[in-house]
Parts: C-alpha cells; sequence; structure tokens
C-alpha cells in the first residue's frame, strides 16, 4: 500500500474533473486520478455544441438561456444554479476559446452558433442559435484544449487508477449525525490497474468528477466505462442521491447500437419521419417540431412505433431524414456522425434516412451539492471538504430534463467552481484530517473476496440481465408494474451479484476484476433510480409514468433523496412528506428511504410545457 | 425496448423480417501475461465466437472474455471511435477494434488481433502508452500566445480555422505512430501523432509559438526521419492525412511560412 498526500485530489479526468484541475492546480498541490488516460473521457464523446447566449449571429441573452434550462427541466430546476449556468456560459466559452478550442467561425471570425433542442428565443418563441460548437465534436474538442492546458499547467495525474472508496471522519450509513454537525471527507482508496497496487490519497479537499451511469441500460450512447462509480460511492458511504429516477433518453441512437447522433443533426435542420414519411415532430411540438426537448421528441418517438408507424423489417425505429440537406453542409457540420451511419449501418446520409431509436444518454440526477460544488449529505448539510461537478453532481441545473448543450456547459461552468471551491477551502485547512486506522481495509476485503472466490456466476450474465430489465421495464415509458418488475430482478441481481467470479486471478492489469466491481455499482445506481421511479407518480421530463401522465406540482414538486440506510435506522428519510416521500425498500441487508429537498424558485412559475 | 437492427450493413438482400443473421468466426490473439505458465513468452490463443452482422472486432473480442475467457485482456471505452483506447493489430493493420466490422476482415479465415507494435507490452493487447503521450507533451500541445488577453474570443476567419481542421481529429489512440516502421525500429523517434498535434498548432492563425515547435521536431528524431510510408495515414482511424501534415511540417521548417 502507498499513501500519498494532496491539498485536492480530484478523481476522475473528464470535462469536469480536468476543468477543476485547471483551477485548483494553480492554488493547491492537486492530483488528478482517473481510470482512464484522460483523453479517453467520455466528454469527448459529445458532439453538438456547447450553449451560450453570445448573441454573435442572433439576439440572444442569458435570462432567456435561464428560462429555456428551466422550462427543459420542466421546472424541477434550482433556478438560482441555472441562473449561474446560464450567466458564466458566456465566459466559460470565452475561456475555452483563449485556451484554444478550435470553434466554427462566422464569416466575422467570431464564435459560430447553431441551434439545438428546447433553446428559444424570448421564451420559447422560436428556437435560437445557442450552441457554440466544432463541427460535431465539441465534446472532443473540449476535451482535448483541456487536456492541453493540464499538460501546460503540468497538472499530475494518477492514469488508470480506479477510485473504489471514500473515506470520511464519520459513518454516515450508520451514525445519527446532528443537524449542523461537522463531517469531514479525508481521502479516497484507488487501485492501480497496471500492478493491482492499492493508494491510499489523503486529501485536504476531494472533488467527484467521475461521470454518469449510462450502463445500468443496454441501449445507450455511454462508453463501456460509465458505471456510476462515484455516485455509488457516495451513496454506500450514506450520502443521498438526487433525482435519480430522471435519466434522459437521447432520441437520435443508431438503431440497434444506441450510438449517439448528435441533435445538432436536427439543428442543421435534419428531419425525424415515421414509416409513413410524416414529420410527425410537428403533432407534438407544433412549434418549434423536431427540435423539442429530448424528452418529449424520444417519447414522440416510442409513440410511433407503439402505435405502429415505425420502420423497418419490425417496425421499430423511426428516421432520421438528412437527405434534403446538402452533402457539402452535412460535411462541414456534421462530418463525425454521418460517418458512424455509413460504418456501422452501412448507410449513406446523403441519400438515405438513418434509422434512429432513443439511447440511454444521461442522469440528471446524482450526488447533490450546492452551487459551489460542495456535496450535500441531506438536504442542507455539506460534508466538509467534499465537491463533485458534472454528471455525476446534481446541482440541480438539468431538473427532469436536461436540455442538448448543457452539460458541456454545467461541467465547465461547474468544474470551474467546484476546482476553486476545493482550492480555497485547502488552503484553510492547517493540516490533513487523520485517516482512520486501516483506511484499506474495505477495499483489500472487496477485492480479495472477488478475486478469489474460487467459482460462481459470470458478471457478464448478471449485467446482461440487469441491462434488460433496465430497457424493458424502466426506459422511455414506465409504469408501477413494469418499475415493481424491474425492482424484482435488481433483488435477485444484488443476490446473485454475491455469487459472481472472476476467472483472472492475477494482479496485472486484472479488467476481469473491475468488471466485476463496476457491475456492482451499476447495481446499486439501478436499485435506487428505480425505487425513486416508483416513488414519483407523477410525469415530469424524463420520468414518464403511464399510470400518473400528468405533472403533480401540489404533490412532487421536491428532489428525491435516496439514502442507504441499515435496516434498523428509521424509515423516514430528512425531508419525508408523509404520503409521498417516504416510500421505503427494504433488501435485507440495507434499505432505501427516500427524502427530499425543497426545489428553489425565483423568477419562474411552473407553466404547462408546449413547445 | 430496444430497437432491433437486423444486419442492416450487409450489402446482400435483406434478410426476412425478424430473422438475424449470425456467422461464426474464429479470432486468433495474441496473448502475453507474464503472471501465466508462459511467463514472459507471448503465445497465440484461438477463440471461436457467434457473430451478428453488424458485430465489430470489439464486440467479438467482449464475447470472448465474457463467455469465454475473462483473462482476455485490452483496452476500450466508448465503442464508436471517439475514445482512442482500443487501437489493435488486426490482420496485420492498425485499427480500432470498435471501428472495424468483422465482415469488413474476412471472418471466413481466422482474424488475427495483436497489439500495436513498438510499445512494450503489459498485458496481451494492452500497451504501455506512457513513451507515446511522453512525446505528444514534449512538442507543446497547447495554445502560446503573447501580450493581453482580449476580453471577448480571439478572432479568426473560417479560412485560418479550416487550415488546421484536418488535425484537430486527432484521438491520440497511437494507430499511426505504432504503425510507423522508423518507430518500430527506433523509439526515440516522436512519430506521427505528435507530429500531427504539432502541425494542429502550428498552422493555427491565433497561435505563436511555431517557431519552438519547428525547432523541437527539427531534432534528429523529429520530423526529417519521416520516410513517408503512408503507413500513418492509412492506418489513421479518423482520416486525417498524416503523411501530408507530417509534409506540410517539413515545408515550413524550411520555408518558414505558417
Amino acid at each position: 500500500m502507498q499513501t500519498h498526500q494532496y491539498d485536492v485530489v480530484i478523481v476522475g479526468a473528464g470535462g469536469a474533473g480536468m476543468r477543476a484541475a485547471l483551477e485548483a492546480s494553480g492554488e493547491a498541490r492537486t492530483a488528478v486520478i482517473s481510470k482512464l488516460y484522460p483523453t479517453r473521457s467520455h466528454t469527448g464523446a459529445a458532439q453538438g455544441g456547447m450553449a451560450a447566449a453570445l448573441a454573435n449571429v442572433e439576439e440572444d441573452n442569458w435570462e432567456w438561456h435561464t428560462f429555456d434550462t428551466v422550462k427543459g427541466g420542466d421546472y424541477l430546476v434550482d433556478q438560482d444554479a441555472a441562473e449561474i449556468l446560464a450567466k458564466e456560459a458566456i465566459d466559460s466559452v470565452l475561456d475555452l476559446e483563449k485556451m484554444g478550442l478550435p470553434f466554427n467561425r462566422t464569416p466575422e471570425g467570431r464564435i459560430d452558433q447553431r441551434r439545438f433542442g428546447g433553446h428559444t428565443r424570448e421564451h420559447g418563441q422560436a428556437a435560437v442559435r445557442r450552441a457554440c460548437y466544432a463541427a460535431d465534436r465539441t465534446g472532443h474538442m473540449i476535451l482535448q484544449t483541456l487536456y492541453q492546458n493540464c499538460v501546460k499547467q503540468d497538472v499530475e495525474f494518477y492514469n488508470e487508477f480506479y477510485v473504489l472508496d471514500l473515506i470520511t471522519d464519520h459513518d454516515l450509513t450508520t451514525e445519527d449525525i446532528e443537524d449542523g454537525a461537522e463531517v469531514n471527507a479525508t481521502g479516497v482508496v484507488a487501485y492501480d490497474l497496471a500492478s493491482g497496487e492499492i493508494h491510499v490519497f489523503q486529501a485536504k479537499a476531494i472533488i467527484f468528477a467521475t461521470g454518469g451511469a449510462g450502463k445500468i441500460f443496454k441501449t445507450t450512447s455511454n462508453a463501456h466505462t460509465l458505471t456510476g462509480d462515484g455516485m455509488a460511492l457516495a451513496y454506500r458511504r450514506g450520502l443521498p442521491l438526487e433525482d435519480m429516477e430522471f435519466f434522459q433518453f437521447h432520441p437520435t441512437g443508431l438503431a440497434g447500437l444506441g450510438i449517439l447522433l448528435s441533435e445538432a443533426a436536427r439543428g442543421e435542420g435534419g428531419i425525424l419521419r415515421n414509416s409513413e414519411g410524416e414529420r410527425f415532430m410537428e403533432r407534438y411540438a407544433p412549434t418549434i417540431k423536431d427540435l423539442a426537448p429530448r424528452d418529449i421528441v424520444a417519447r414522440s418517438m416510442a409513440n410511433e412505433v407503439r402505435e405502429g408507424r415505425g420502420a423497418g423489417p419490425n417496425k421499430d425505429y423511426v428516421l432520421l431524414d438528412l437527405t434534403h440537406l446538402e452533402p457539402a453542409h452535412i460535411d462541414a457540420k456534421l462530418p463525425d456522425i454521418t460517418e458512424f451511419a455509413r460504418t456501422y449501418l452501412g448507410i449513406e446520409p446523403y441519400t438515405e434516412p438513418v434509422p434512429v431509436y432513443p439511447t440511454a444518454h444521461y442522469a440528471m440526477g446524482g450526488v447533490p451539492t450546492n452551487v459551489a460544488g460542495e456535496v450535500l449529505r441531506d438536504s442542507h448539510n455539506v460534508v466538509k471538504g467534499l465537491y463533485a461537478a458534472g454528471e455525476v453532481a446534481c446541482v440541480s441545473v438539468h431538473g427532469s430534463n436536461r436540455l442538448g448543450t448543457n452539460s458541456l456547459l454545467d461541467i465547465n461552468v461547474f468544474g470551474k467552481r467546484a476546482g476553486r471551491s476545493a482550492a480555497a477551502y485547502a488552503k484553510t485547512v492547517e493540516r490533513h484530517p487523520d485517516l482512520p486506522e486501516h483506511p484499506t481495509a474495505r477495499v483489500e476485503a472487496q477485492l480479495s473476496e472477488m478475486r478469489d472466490r474460487p467459482e460462481g456466476e459470470r458478471v457478464a450474465d448478471v449485467r446482461r440481465a440487469l441491462q434488460e430489465t433496465m430497457d424493458a421495464n424502466a426506459q422511455v415509458f414506465r409504469t408501477g408494474e413494469s418499475l415493481n418488475e424491474a425492482l424484482a430482478d435488481i433483488r435477485e441481481l444484488q443476490k446473485r451479484y454475491r455469487n459472481v467470479s472472476v476467472q483472472d486471478k492475477g494482479k496485472l492489469f486484472n479488467t476481469d476484476l473491475l468488471e466485476a466491481i463496476e457491475l456492482g455499482f451499476l447495481l446499486d445506481i439501478a436499485e435506487v433510480t428505480v425505487v425513486a421511479a416508483l416513488n414519483r407518480k407523477e410525469s415530469r421530463g424524463g420520468h414518464y409514468r403511464e399510470d400518473f401522465p400528468n405533472r403533480d406540482d401540489a404533490n412532487y414538486m421536491l428532489h428525491t433523496m435516496a439514502y442507504r440506510r441499515p435496516t434498523s435506522a428509521p424509515d423516514a428519510g430528512d425531508g419525508h412528506v408523509p404520503g409521498y416521500f417516504d416510500h421505503v425498500e427494504d433488501f435485507g441487508d440495507y434499505k432505501v428511504v427516500l427524502g427530499s429537498k425543497p426545489v428553489t424558485q425565483t423568477r419562474y412559475e411552473p407553466m404547462e410545457r408546449k413547445y | 425496448m430496444t430497437a432491433v437492427l437486423e444486419n442492416p450493413a450487409t450489402e446482400s438482400p435483406k434478410p426476412e423480417a425478424g430473422a438475424v443473421s449470425t456467422f461464426d468466426v474464429t479470432l486468433r490473439v495474441r496473448r502475453y501475461n507474464p503472471e501465466s505458465e508462459h511467463g514472459e513468452e507471448s503465445v497465440w490463443d484461438e477463440f471461436t465466437v457467434t457473430a451478428h452482422g453488424t458485430d465489430r472486432v470489439l464486440d467479438a473480442l467482449h464475447k470472448i472474455k465474457w463467455e469465454q475467457d475473462g483473462s482476455l485482456t485490452f483496452r476500450r471505452s466508448c465503442a464508436h471511435g471517439v475514445c482512442g483506447s482500443d487501437a489493435m493489430r488486426i490482420n496485420g493493420r492498425n485499427r480500432l477494434a470498435c471501428k472495424t466490422l468483422l465482415k469488413d476482415v474476412n471472418p471466413d479465415k481466422p482474424i488475427t488481433v495483436e497489439p500495436i507494435k513498438g510499445l512494450p507490452v503489459i498485458k496481451d493487447l494492452v500497451v504501455d502508452m506512457e513513451p507515446f503521450f511522453a512525446s505528444y507533451r514534449e512538442i507543446m500541445p497547447f495554445l502560446i500566445t503573447s501580450g493581453n488577453e482580449p476580453s471577448r474570443e480571439r478572432l479568426q476567419s473560417a479560412e485560418d480555422r479550416e487550415r488546421f481542421d484536418d488535425t484537430t481529429k486527432c484521438i491520440l489512440c497511437a494507430a499511426c505512430t505504432s504503425s510507423c516502421p522508423v518507430f518500430w525500429t527506433d523509439g526515440q523517434y516522436f512519430g506521427p501523432a505528435a507530429i500531427v498535434n504539432a502541425h494542429r498548432f502550428i498552422f493555427d492563425s491565433r497561435d505563436e509559438g511555431a517557431t519552438q515547435r519547428l525547432e523541437i521536431l527539427n531534432d534528429k528524431e523529429g520530423v526529417w526521419r519521416c520516410r513517408t510510408t503512408f503507413n500513418c495515414t492509412e492506418a489513421c482511424p479518423r482520416g486525417i492525412e498524416v503523411t501530408k501534415a507530417i509534409q506540410e511540417v517539413k515545408r515550413a521548417m524550411i520555408t518558414r511560412a505558417f
């Protein structure tokens, strides 16, 4: 075992992690720990753009952007956070340009902007050009630019190190901690993939920037490595997860594969059609049609398929039509995604429409934070020294449905904020808080148990079963019945997980072992997602309950806070609302207790959401 | 629900609705694991899996790992050609496993899969990427400017932006560098990927560090080692004209025009 001491330790080297590192590393001794090489992070797969009301090509302002974000999130957005997001968007984009990001340019040489779903002028009058972009590889360019600047600043990285535990000075899972009492995060335990060695990183401040958990679903745009590690570690250590029932299904995944085709395709004029050739979005969103927010478009597509107007031999997808666009325009603005269609489906988008179907894309929920990036341990108390930013976090700027181009924005705005907050806090801490006597005990026990179990079930079988039940029962359309089915499956799979074994028993680069550990994270995230979805008996944003098809502000205008607790703990979570947020699920060894957190509303009253 | 697409990538007549065409494919994989009974010796292993029309080499490797031999080791992440994790040598040519459809590499015969060449092998298909990234870091891969920062964005014409567009596509997968015969015999050579990333900044109208980078690449292990074999261009999964970029850097070195 090796021990390291840093002022700030950042877990994850995607956009949020590296943006935080650029702020923190100049101020405090900083290390970035990442399970991948930084340029492999999934920020690089983001395509279409990053929203900011630069008004470079037409009139726009941050207030409109705030409104669109709040409305897009079906009013579950914390409006103070959304306002920060929209205001600071402008400097965030300019920061990136100054760091060297090669944005596409207008004829005047300014950063070019294009349309994207849900972004409008004058509070919904018409689509507005707000997305700053670099062809259809904006995320790639952001990731590269941030890494380049980390190289420039000589940021210290620990690559291919998996963080497997979070150390705090109180056990939040069992101790009854008083309101206002101080709880500190003191370090993380990491596993070096190359050597199999355990490392302890003692830190004054820790930032989680570990990304999403799309691999709980079978059809997903997410990387194999997006297994919810940071969310699951926080959850296991007794921290709540917020709004996990809200998962975004991106409308245009390549049918059958889930590979993302950017919304920019529709921003540039692409049209969704059903088997009859009809532009069906005209029926669902008469004003902005194909550029309605993702939850609405995904649901509309799924509905077309359900009503028998799907295309293809099984009538189970719809078509993204770009054939009316000039090939030169497609090549200039959408080169990567059209190549995906050619490579993976053998389809030529110049002349043929592309089969698409919704694909699991983004977790709106996550580890709750305030606008400074500090992690909350309940509805209002923070954990000192612990921060989170990006998809792992829930601040909440996305509410129940994120607008396209707001996540590349989120990682930059809140990555920067978390990096600054963490470095500033670390400077106020004189000496590192003590670590417990055996900080690695839990991780070592977990790894040796998994590695030494002589035989058992295959990891892949349990994972596949999980992903299949999530796709079948907790996707675009949900009912109490389907969610109960998913929950029953997850309970069973949690049991089966205790009997999985790995074939690779070695120490060196044992990805077999790490896939098994990641499966444990996925199961926990699926569990909390489904429990929260069962509890929310309304339809809002990305969470659509066919048995409760309407939004119910009277009872559910609240953030869900899910806690894992021992079975002996009280059933009422913090922010428990009798009859609504008091759902409890017992899993034998522990239970999932739900509480709530108020939604911050500033200037926008909830309205019916029409586009 | 999940949309199922049966074998759309084949050019043969579409199969009956609902039918999913499958085929068996054999992968011959070069294995190396110092912890195994073979010690420092690398060996060939053969695996046969059932594949679908749209399956890629990565899918076949996953099938092997998940159903047959969990110890088979390779890197992967995004699985659609943008993260750069899974460059490997497939039938003797560098490619991304997630971007190579099995049907395109003649699945009638065993498909050979080896680690990329010129970098130390750690285990099976995993190589030590550190020397590769070290070369990248050496060419100062970041925007260099002087003077005060503008309050808004720096202006750049669409033509100036277009000038270096091709080389911004690089995903640092190392397919180019590890396909280069010069790099195989001389690990000190910067290699195509580092030069591509130098090109990306040398020809960026906003950048003022071209002279420094050209100085670095004028080294005996710099651009002059390139023998224009075009392996790099052929290997690039992003379609970057790598050899052309190297030539442009050479020319800039002579003409000092960039």
